[in-house]
């Protein structure tokens, strides 16, 4: 809670409207407060199960290459990224969208990957360009699951 | 409060804000903790790379062997002719490749050599990247250097190679925005999904790859790796990845080269 008042007061930006030239340009435009995206992406909130699915499968997010989750099914969760078990109670649902949506803004040096990123980024995949590696739509429902997680 | 604090500072600037670095911060391996890619794979895998008789590649090897001592359907000379102990010895060869070709003015990795031996010496054209005879003669010529410490010279003429190999292995690229530095040097030893992260040697390419089923080089593996980040990978052959090629060899120096190696 004391977190939370601090940063309200942190300078509220609108990002993406910023342009390519700043190499940090996402899909879409984005409210960023503090290290928050308050409000969902889609406007609608996400399906924890289908979260679930997106934080497993290959095709989706596959965050358990770098994540592991206790209890989830999945065979070979990786550790390149911290343990994720009850994130839900250690950060708020903007913050996890934050994090998802754009990791590099709060860990410049990190390997996590910026998924909803399209700017300032080279020798990207002919079949990738001009596309977010997820989509409003995914990263919602992993809000959701991560969200419920220790909740 | 100093989360806040670091928060506001970092999102203060706006629209100005400093670019995000476009290249990963400049870790480096220490000398003293180079390790082989063997060294992070399962007992079984290592188990199928020391036995020449249960390793997939000699399949590859052997008929490499057979194809440098083939004089050529059209005529002339076979490899064998020409590289014998005493002139131009093969042993120890591929472990300092790639080389500056003086002749040609560029970078040559092994496949570029062989190629080289065959326009120049037998009058045969190229044979294509990644074709079974070039896989078989590169791993067969590479097998000759087994034990061999790795060693390249980044001096001279080389030096650019290394410093364009460097800088590639330093860049973030791809939809995922991520450098082979990352991984190889910043999370090597850390589970990505079921492979233990190695520090990226080439000393065991070209490999088997269990993956493939198949031999393949060590650019092969390179394009697998910038898939894996979703960047557009480069061709076959390519001047910037024989530069990544000689910069990996630098980094790995004194290694042994293990070709033909097994791997996931
Ligand atoms: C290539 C590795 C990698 C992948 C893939 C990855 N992450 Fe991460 N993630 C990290 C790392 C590393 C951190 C810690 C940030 C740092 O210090 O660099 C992190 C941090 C996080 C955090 C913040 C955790 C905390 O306690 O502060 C969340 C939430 C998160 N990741 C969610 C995800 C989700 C969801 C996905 C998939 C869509 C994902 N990650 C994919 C590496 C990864
Ligand atoms: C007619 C002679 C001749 C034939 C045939 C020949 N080479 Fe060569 N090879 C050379 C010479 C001479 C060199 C030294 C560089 C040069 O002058 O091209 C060389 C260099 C090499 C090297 C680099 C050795 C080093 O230490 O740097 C390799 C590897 C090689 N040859 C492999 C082959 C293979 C494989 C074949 C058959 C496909 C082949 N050569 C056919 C004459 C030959
Ligand atoms: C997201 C992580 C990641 C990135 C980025 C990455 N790699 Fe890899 N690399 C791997 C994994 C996982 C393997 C397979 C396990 C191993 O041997 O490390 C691998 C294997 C390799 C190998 C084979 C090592 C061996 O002994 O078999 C080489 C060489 C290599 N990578 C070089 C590179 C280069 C060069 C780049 C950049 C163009 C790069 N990698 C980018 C994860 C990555």
């Amino acid at each position: 809670m004391r977190r939370q008042s601090a940063l309200a007061a942190a300078v509220t930006i609108f990002c993406s409207g910023c342009g390519q030239a700043d190499g940090a340009a996402l899909a879409a435009r984005v409210e960023i407060r503090g290290d928050a995206i308050p409000t969902s992406l889609t406007g609608e909130a996400g399906r924890v199960a289908d979260g679930q699915a997106e934080f497993v499968s290959r095709e989706g997010g596959h965050c358990v290459l770098c994540h592991r989750i206790e209890g989830l099914q999945a065979e070979f969760q990786g550790n390149v990224g911290p343990d994720l078990t009850g994130v839900g109670a250690r950060l708020t649902e903007g913050q996890i969208r934050l994090r998802i949506v754009d990791a590099q803004r709060i860990w410049p040096d990190t390997v996590m990957p910026s998924y909803y990123r399209t700017g300032g980024l080279r020798q990207v995949g002919r079949e990738y360009e001009g596309q977010p590696a997820l989509t409003a739509r995914q990263i919602e429902d992993l809000v959701a699951y991560l969200s419920s997680q220790g909740n | 409060m100093i989360r806040s604090v670091l928060f506001t500072l970092i999102f203060l600037p706006g629209c100005s804000q400093p670019l995000p670095p476009a290249m990963a911060s400049d870790s480096a391996l220490a000398p003293s903790e180079i390790r082989s890619g063997l060294t992070f794979l399962q007992p079984e895998t290592q188990a199928l790379q020391a036995d020449d008789f249960s390793n997939p590649s000699y399949l590859w090897v052997d008929h490499g062997a057979e194809l440098f001592s083939r004089t050529p359907p059209s005529g002339g000379e076979a490899c064998a002719t020409c590289h014998t102990a005493t002139n131009h010895p093969q042993e120890g060869a591929a472990a300092h490749y790639p080389a500056y070709d003086e002749a040609s003015k560029s970078l040559v990795n092994l496949e570029g050599r062989i190629n080289l031996c065959r326009e120049r010496h037998q009058s045969l054209p190229p044979l294509a990247y990644e074709s079974e005879d070039l896989l078989a003669l590169t791993g067969y010529v590479a097998s000759l250097s087994r034990g061999v410490p790795v060693s390249v010279s980044i001096e001279g003429q080389a030096a650019p190679y290394y410093e364009m190999g460097r800088a590639y292995f330093f860049q973030r690229k791809g939809q995922l925005n991520l450098a082979c530095s990352q991984c190889h040097n910043e999370h090597w030893g850390r589970q990505l999904r079921g492979d233990t992260i190695s520090q990226g040697h080439g000393n065991a390419f070209p490999a088997y790859r269990l993956e493939w089923q198949a031999f393949g080089s060590l650019q092969r593996r390179l394009r697998d790796c910038d898939a894996g980040i979703r960047a557009e990978p480069l061709d076959y052959g390519s001047e910037l990845y024989t530069a990544v090629e000689l910069y990996l060899g630098s980094r790995a120096s004194g290694l042994p080269m293990e070709s033909p190696g097994v791997r996931r």
